[in-house]
């Protein structure tokens, strides 16, 4: 059997070699264990929900409480998706994004806008920031997870 | 489309325990609401500063999306309403009034009663706050200038058509149907693709979605009702499409739009309009650009955020009790390192030396975690002060300073309401009316200055006004009144100690904010009970100032170490006032009231410790005794001790938790020898 880390699937190429359910499934998480999920929010409780739920689905989640501290994170490491919170002081997530997509390791990352409301203007926003896409809070987080997993690179 | 229905939230979902951030939430939320209710306060609402009204606004914002995020629903729907309004406000759609100041803070307080409820299991009277969400919606609707979306509802029942100013398209909803077996109503989606210009479209899904036969499509368009039917034709028939208003959120709900919880930016259609500020992706964001929005002084909470670390007070506490056991026991190690010599032993003498000087470190940098500054303590009174000065019609400035200095925790507790009383009884009773102020030649406005500072190991805090200060006279009749013996030529100072006696006030009418007359003994009592004292100085007609003088924490003391027949005995060294070595000529004994001994004029009495006590092996009665007069509410007494051992600070333990409550013992404390030392309560002592 043959991982094939894009399409986390299994081929036979190769004559089975007895890899198994468990192994298979380490496997997953392993690989999933290697993404890194960069959550900006002002709000602390908000923060530790985001980031319990996506460990507990495996991801390795990197915090921070404004823009301007996430973009310093950002730089750190490199994330494979940014979920950032609207209005936060300092620097809000519409200039982080901006300011994370001119950044070249940055430039095709996932980075969705947690948001409030769904308005027009929101979308002109965060389209025009370059954001990939919008998520309404509150949000279910198991909702949350599938999303990240449809969407997260 | 690329638009996923949202069916709604339930708290938790499946699997997730969302009760465990609550508490986080909580404090969050009181944190918020301090800081909202601080910046309404020091609003200038001529010219309102931008970044405060930001401030305010993501406040509020934060408590709803934790509130609509873990289920606290009422909460959600009043920040829902502050919010609007505040949003306008920030947005210079609306000049904020003081009207709506007095909303939005009475709205705070409701909010903080609701999160109180919530936390403490959410039983009892839900709060009402019909009266508020009404108020804020009339005052948002009155000033707002531009709707993007109106709540109103037409004559038909739907609400008016939503009109979006800024892109001039407009949102509604058409209605197909009824369909034929196999329709596909994705296929009128795909008109929306295929054909440009007009516009897009979704399918409403999920509790909005009409019945199976009906379908309903939210089009998002510029085109006009014609032009849509027009295109809809190539799929359905004519008759079997209607336009109809769309259905929009009913008011009373703060869920978020149920058909629209996610989407992807790339699916939007290109004939959406940019709005406001869109800055060009620049080639490098500098990092001196990233920093200076930085510069901006913000909130220290915001930026704080992360480097802060919620501990729990009970850990903190055991980390107290396990570095005040460590130091007993280096002070055992010290004494017994007394008797070993120096130069034999040098490396232990300079290792204990060391070890001293460490403890002491740790000792200082541990009783630091509890220390918590004063301005937690004075946050509370501009609001205090705001809704006082408005209920007795006078005018208040405060001033404060010294909100830096800080003080144990468990004082900052326990100081607040004796504090709180005495500046409601300067507002009350020291401050006069505007008018009487000009009358008198005071500007109409009256001070009242908070103030903090370090003292030696004690904490000075001092609650000062310039109203009408002290009445010696009425003070003096009132005492004479309630039998209180009065010496002859009583100085002011101890004119001004009178009103701490219980039931005391010199009030004229009693008001509902204080001068029952229950109000000073018990701030007093409440003051010594902390180990400090309280001090009166006044004018007539130009103010009164009280001092207050606290130990800086309630678990290290300076004592006064004396010996009794063997025993040690520790005296706060606060309470003593003297020690000398008594002539028995100036012992003199009172039939009914034992001895007494002559110190200059004064007659004080003499307290034997050695009988009060009961010690076994007393001194026998030298002809020179050795006296410490001591001190506590006003009296003195003259204590007889066999010696006096030295003055040193003295951990603090707790006697009724190991033991049992004795009177006239306020505590103990295990000394250098590892023997128990009893810590004297003055006040039963000098009673």
């Amino acid at each position: 059997m043959m991982l094939d880390p894009a399409t986390s699937s299994f081929s036979r190429n190769e004559p089975d070699i007895g890899v198994g359910h468990e192994y298979f499934n380490s496997l997953k998480q392993g690989k999933q264990a290697m993404l890194s999920i960069l959550a900006v929010d002002d709000s602390p409780s908000i923060r530790q929900m985001v980031a319990f739920t996506l460990t507990a689905a495996g991801y390795n989640v990197i915090e921070a409480a404004d823009g301007q501290e996430g973009l310093t994170k950002a730089r750190e490491k490199t994330v494979n998706l940014v979920l950032t919170d609207q209005n936060m002081p300092v620097m809000d997530g519409f200039t982080l994004v901006k300011n994370l997509r001119s950044l070249p390791m940055y430039s095709s990352t996932p980075i969705l806008i947690l948001t409030t409301e769904s308005s027009d203007e929101m979308k002109a926003k965060g389209k025009a920031a370059g954001a990939t896409g919008w998520l309404v809070k509150p949000f279910d987080p198991v909702r949350l997870v599938e999303i990240i997993k449809k969407v997260i690179r | 489309m690329g638009e996923i229905t949202n069916q709604g939230i339930q708290p938790g979902g499946m699997g997730i325990d969302l009760s465990q951030f609550f508490e986080v939430f909580f404090e969050e939320a009181y944190e918020n609401l301090a800081s909202y209710e601080s910046l309404l306060l020091e609003m200038n609402l001529e010219e309102p500063d931008d970044e405060a009204l930001n401030a305010i606004f993501r406040a509020a914002h934060s408590i709803k999306g934790g509130a609509a995020t873990f289920g606290f629903v009422d909460v959600a729907e009043l920040t829902h309403e502050l919010e609007t309004l505040l949003d306008l406000a920030r947005r210079h759609e609306l000049q904020l009034t003081t009207e709506m100041v007095d909303c939005l803070l009475a709205s705070g307080d409701a909010l903080r009663a609701q999160l109180k409820r919530h936390q403490s299991g959410g039983t009892g009277e839900p709060t009402p706050i019909d009266h508020l969400v009404s108020d804020l919606r009339r005052l948002a609707r009155r000033q707002a200038v531009v709707a993007t979306v109106t709540d109103e509802v037409a004559d038909d029942g739907y609400p008016r058509n939503a009109v979006v100013a800024l892109s001039g398209e407009r949102i509604i909803t058409i209605r197909v149907g009824p369909n034929e077996e196999g329709f596909d109503v994705k296929s009128l989606l795909d008109l929306f693709d295929e054909i440009p210009g007009m516009g897009k479209a979704c399918l409403v899904t999920g509790e909005r979605a009409p019945s199976p036969e009906f379908s309903d499509l939210t089009v998002t368009t510029a085109s006009g009702d014609s032009d849509l039917i027009d295109l809809f034709t190539f799929y359905v028939d004519r008759d079997k499409v209607a336009i109809m208003q769309r259905p929009i959120t009913p008011p009373q709900s703060a869920a978020p739009e149920a058909d629209q919880g996610f989407g992807l930016f790339d699916d939007l259609p290109t004939t959406l309009s940019p709005v406001s500020a869109l800055v060009p992706t620049a080639a490098a964001i500098t990092e001196s650009a990233a920093v200076a929005v930085a510069a901006k002084a913000d909130k220290p909470v915001a930026a704080a955020e992360s480097t802060t670390l919620r501990v729990s007070v009970e850990k903190i506490d055991q980390l107290i009790n396990l570095v005040g056991e460590l130091v007993i026991t280096q002070a055992m190690l010290a004494q017994k390192a007394q008797a070993l010599d120096p130069n034999q032993h040098s490396g232990v003498v300079a290792g204990l030396t060391d070890l001293e000087r460490n403890t002491r470190d740790l000792q200082d940098s541990v009783m630091g975690i509890r220390m918590i500054p004063m301005s937690f303590v004075f946050n509370r009174f501009p609001r205090m002060l705001r809704d006082l000065a408005s209920k007795l019609d006078k005018r208040i400035e405060l001033k404060t300073s010294g909100e830096a200095t800080e003080l144990d925790k468990g004082l900052i507790e326990k100081i607040t309401d004796p504090l709180t009383h005495l500046v409601r009884n300067s507002v009350d009773h020291g401050i006069e009316s505007p008018n009487h102020r000009i009358a008198a030649g005071k500007p109409a406005h009256g001070t009242i200055t908070l103030s903090a500072r370090h003292q030696g190991g004690s904490i000075v805090i001092e609650v000062r006004d310039d109203g009408r200060g002290l009445n010696r006279e009425r003070i003096l009749a009132k005492a004479v009144e309630k039998g209180i013996p009065i010496p002859d030529k009583m100085p002011d100072q101890d004119v001004w100690q009178l009103i701490f006696a219980p039931g005391f006030s010199t009030a004229d009418v009693v008001t509902d904010v204080s001068g029952r007359g229950v109000g000073m003994d018990v701030v007093k009592r409440n003051i010594t009970s902390l180990g400090g004292t309280v001090e009166l100085e006044s004018a007539l007609g130009q103010g009164t100032r009280v001092s207050v003088r606290l130990p800086l924490t309630l678990a290290i003391m300076d004592g006064m170490s004396v010996g009794v027949g063997g025993e040690v005995y520790i005296l706060p060294l606060a309470s003593v006032v003297e020690t000398f070595q008594a002539d028995q000529s100036k012992i003199k004994s009172l039939a009914d009231q034992g001895k007494v001994v002559q110190v200059r004029e004064e007659y004080l009495p003499v307290r034997p410790l050695a009988k009060l006590f009961d010690v076994p092996n007393p001194a026998t009665e030298t002809s020179r005794s050795i006296m410490v007069i001591v001190e506590a509410e006003g009296k003195r007494s003259a204590l007889v001790v066999d010696e006096l051992i030295g003055q040193h600070q003295v951990v603090v333990k707790n006697l009724e938790a190991n033991y049992r409550k004795v009177d006239g013992i306020s505590g103990a404390t295990i000394m250098g020898d590892g023997r128990v030392g009893l810590i004297l309560d003055i006040s039963y002592l000098v009673a």
